[in-house]
């Protein structure tokens, strides 16, 4: 059995020292919610673990010049208890209520949700569609601002190297206007790992969608956005042909894979299903 | 094998314990400091059986690292209530036949503490969902729910 350091650095500063001097196979972890049963499953056998949950700084949501900043240390239950999620982002409001359950989301983090990149991490649909940026840091050098989109690169593998953290998540605040919803089809409420999810955000001008962003979980190796889907709503007014039309070029753009929990097939069934209810749900005009 | 030495403040008392950076919190409550109401169920988060109060929260112990709760505060079921003082809970399964097996029950209280704590008048909604991360195989819900509701009034009294 192999030997596993711990430490829990109490500030940057702290965490890129031990990164340098330990030229070991480093971890970070924070809500351990996904890393202990990596762990005891040997899927990753780590030499030394740096524990982030000390870094305070990194716990925070904020709004800013219409611009949220979340830290990347903020626990899934603060998100769910926030006045700025779910006044200004609800569709990431509804995904942090639906993920795990409460014990886990008393644990578990944004960043480390998206850290360890599961094609159904419950953080990325919404966060897709509110097209946010990924800020991290390695060393002292400038840390580096990545689009959602651009960050996830296959299961459990993104762009991350393995010494950078990621610092922050930050988004534009939606247009008073943009409508969204996120709906997760899993096997119960609690504790499910999504079957396929989706998060949608429209911006209506009378009849015409001026802007649509769609993002899907569960269906692809990594969380995606479906750009053929938002250039075929937008300029257009939604009728029931052009949902027709979205549903198939739906079918087209994903690939989801047979697992214990769904057939591809399947998948590609439920995909089309639920966004044929967000968007008629989201064209309803509520403000999900 | 390496190993750490930690402290955690365990219902109100100091405890340390030698550790390893591998294990969970629910092992050392277990195993070095005698903890043996909370309870090891599935040991990756589906079950909540060993469901611990950490610095407020209720959480799984079983995923979270010892380590990570060196100076820190842990309430197991018997921090909340024991055979000689029970808690009003605790009271409340009893009176209402919440318990069948009793496995989930330590798990069950801690999730209805940790609500009650914010909450001193949780809705049957409420109440759901702050015990949906917690498994029970034998009864349904039904009683679990009506004792927790009939806790929390005790509880206020």
């Amino acid at each position: 059995m192999n030997e596993i350091d711990y430490i829990t650095p109490k500030n940057l500063e702290e965490v890129f020292r031990a990164v340098e001097k330990k030229k070991r196979k480093i971890k970070f972890i924070a809500g351990c919610t996904n890393v202990i049963p990596y762990m005891r499953g040997e899927a990753i056998s780590p030499e030394l673990l740096i524990d982030l949950s000390s870094l305070e700084n990194l716990n925070y949501i904020r709004e800013e010049n219409g611009i949220i900043a979340i830290g990347a240390l903020t626990t899934i239950s603060k998100l769910t208890a926030s006045e700025i999620i779910r006044n200004q982002s609800p569709i990431l409001f509804s995904a942090a209520s639906l993920l795990g359950n409460p014990l886990t989301r008393n644990r578990a983090t944004i960043g480390g949700n998206l850290a360890d990149a599961s094609p159904a991490a419950d953080m990325a649909p919404p966060l897709l569609a509110l097209e946010a940026f990924v800020h991290t840091k390695r060393g002292e050098g400038e840390g580096r601002e990545i689009s959602l989109d651009k960050f996830f690169l296959g299961p459990n593998k993104t762009v991350l190297a393995e010494d950078e953290i990621i610092t922050h998540i930050t988004f534009s605040k939606p247009k008073d206007s943009a409508r969204g919803i996120y709906i997760k089809l899993g096997f119960r409420n609690s504790m499910a790992i999504s079957v396929v999810s989706i998060a949608l955000m429209i911006e209506m001008e009378g009849k015409v969608c001026q802007k649509a962003r769609v993002a899907l979980g569960a269906v692809s190796p990594t969380p995606i956005r479906v750009y053929r889907l938002e250039k075929n709503l937008e300029g257009k007014e939604i009728d029931q042909e052009i949902i027709q039309e979205c549903s198939v070029i739906l079918k087209e753009e994903i690939s989801p894979i047979s697992d214990i929990r769904a057939s591809a097939e399947y998948r590609k069934l439920a995909t089309s299903v639920l966004f044929k209810r967000a968007i008629q749900e989201v064209l309803k005009g509520e403000k999900t | 094998m390496k190993t750490y030495l930690i402290e955690i403040k365990l219902n109100g008392e100091w405890q340390k314990a030698e550790v390893t950076a591998k294990e969970t919190l629910l092992e050392v409550l277990r195993n070095k400091l005698g903890a043996t109401e909370v309870k090891n169920g599935c040991g990756k988060g589906d079950c909540g059986s060993c469901a611990v109060i950490f610095n407020g929260k209720a959480v799984n112990s079983c995923l979270t690292l010892a380590l990570q709760a060196n100076g820190k505060e842990v309430t197991t079921l018997k921090g909340i209530g024991t055979e000689d003082r029970p808690h009003p809970l605790q009271k409340s399964f009893v009176q209402h036949g919440a318990i069948q097996c009793g496995f989930c029950t330590a798990g069950m209280i801690v999730s209805a503490k940790a609500l009650l704590d914010r909450n001193s008048k949780p809705s049957r909604d409420v109440i759901r969902e702050a015990i949906s991360g917690n498994l029970c195989r034998c009864t349904g819900y039904k009683k679990i729910i009506n004792a927790i509701q009939g806790g929390a009034l005790e509880s206020k009294l």
